[in-house]
């Protein structure tokens, strides 16, 4: 986690509550495009087995059967005040840990830019 | 660690340890050893025969039903006409494997006349081809017979690999098949250590990961997802697809020496194959 900006941050994400994260940097790059339909659409992707496939490993609000190989993804805006870092964590995982069992989804292509944003915006609406 | 140690004492495998002129693979196993001893406490060493039921106690129960009515009965007693089928030539499998059936403890092995590391599979090959016979598939098909045959005559023998010190032919592929199992692969990036080491124990979705610890007693393996009864191989080729890794070949040296590693980690456990599980 970013300590240096999550003081600041953190107050910031208390105004962010909702999905009205369009001032963000990484929404800002996708202007445009419907906030809510992304995060349907993220939902889809991190469900689905051939593309995030989260639920493998992760805890998620509606998801069936999942693993318990990493941590439940909950109040993520609490714990990642800085969406870049959690857009950085699941870009590469193995920046932050180099014996991670996570895949690295942005930086190995399993999920495409545009796919990996929309992940990104559904669970940081978890 | 005192405690660890006890345990090992115990299990009778110090001694297997001591004995050993085979310092580093064995060291290998002994830290593999300690790494399940710290992670699963309580659960005995030889539960591990059991794969991920050593620990899967829901996933045990439906395994122990199955168990009743062995799905891979068929399969032993097809393998066991066909070990007592002659060949063409006359002669059969008895005059290739004197001590046959009860074998699978000793593969895979180092063969130093041919350089590289024998399994189980590929003897039975050999002595077909010596023989005048074709070839059997190495994944599916009536190959699995033979095994599950082999396998069941085995059990109870404790799997028995030895890796020659002195010969570097045979220490290359030990650390070869080493080298694979820690190597990281695949679009998903995963080693077989990330989910059977790291993170046995765990579940994946709703599949409790195995320890490579007993990783090969049970072979060959009936799985409900196959139907059928299957090899060593084949799962290597499941696990490596799972991360969207390109398979390699059954019975190409990095499988055999993969096996040839996975094998020496459960020295000193019983064997228990044919197996059954999901
Ligand atoms: C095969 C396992 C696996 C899969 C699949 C997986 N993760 Fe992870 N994830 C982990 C592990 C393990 C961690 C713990 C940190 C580490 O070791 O890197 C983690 C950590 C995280 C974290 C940080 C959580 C925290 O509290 O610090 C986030 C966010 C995350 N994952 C999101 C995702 C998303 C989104 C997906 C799907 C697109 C996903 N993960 C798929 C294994 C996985
Ligand atoms: C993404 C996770 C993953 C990776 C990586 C992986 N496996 Fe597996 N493996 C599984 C799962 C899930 C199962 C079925 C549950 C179990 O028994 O562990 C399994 C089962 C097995 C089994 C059968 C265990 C038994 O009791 O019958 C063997 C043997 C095996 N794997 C070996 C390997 C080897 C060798 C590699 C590397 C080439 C590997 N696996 C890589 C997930 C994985």
């Amino acid at each position: 986690m970013n300590k240096k900006s999550k003081g600041l941050l953190s107050i910031a994400s208390a105004l962010l509550i909702g999905v009205s994260l369009s001032s963000s940097a990484v929404l800002a790059a996708e202007s445009g495009s419907n906030a809510s339909s992304n995060i349907e659409e993220g939902k889809k992707l991190s469900f689905s087995r051939p593309k995030g496939n989260c639920l493998a490993c992760h805890m998620i609000k509606d998801g069936a059967s999942p693993g318990n190989i990493a941590p439940p993804l909950i109040v993520m805006k609490a714990r990642f005040p800085d969406k870049k870092v959690l857009k950085d964590q699941i870009w590469d995982a193995s920046k932050r840990n180099p014996d991670t069992s996570m895949p690295l989804f942005g930086r190995y292509e399993i999920l495409t830019e545009a796919e990996l944003d929309k992940v990104v915006d559904y669970i940081y609406s978890l | 660690m005192n405690k660890l140690i006890l345990k090992l004492i115990l299990t009778g495998l110090l001694c297997t340890a001591i004995s050993s002129a085979y310092a580093s693979p064995e060291k290998d196993r002994e830290a593999l050893i300690k790494y399940v001893e710290v992670r699963f406490p309580g659960i005995a060493l030889e539960e591990f025969a059991n794969g991920a039921y050593a620990y899967d106690t829901v996933g045990r129960e439906s395994w122990e039903a199955i168990e009743e009515f062995p799905p891979y009965e068929i399969a032993v007693d097809d393998g066991q006409e066909m070990w007592e089928q002659p060949f063409a030539n006359g002669k059969s499998y008895k005059d290739c494997f004197a001590d046959g059936p009860v074998i699978a403890q000793n593969y895979p092995h180092w063969d130093k006349k041919q350089g590289m590391v024998i399994t189980l599979a590929l003897a039975l090959n050999q002595c077909r081809k010596a023989n005048g016979e074709k070839p059997l598939k190495y994944k599916k098909g009536s190959i699995n017979n033979m095994l599950s045959y082999i396998s069941f005559a085995s059990r109870g023998k404790k799997t028995n690999v030895v890796i020659p010190e002195a010969d570097a032919g045979a220490m290359a592929a030990y650390e070869d098949g080493k080298k694979f199992f820690y190597t990281r692969r695949g679009q998903l990036n995963f080693s077989c250590a990330t989910c059977h080491v790291q993170n046995a124990g765990n579940k994946i979705r709703s599949e409790t990961l195995s320890a490579a610890l007993g990783h090969t007693t049970h072979f060959p393996v009936y799985r409900s997802k196959w139907g059928a009864v299957g090899t060593l191989h084949r799962r290597f080729t499941g696990c490596n697809k799972q991360v969207r890794a390109k398979p390699f070949k059954a019975q190409g040296e990095e499988y055999r020496n993969l096996e040839y590693f996975l094998t020496y980690m459960s020295n000193g456990l019983e064997l228990n194959g044919p197996g059954a599980r999901k």
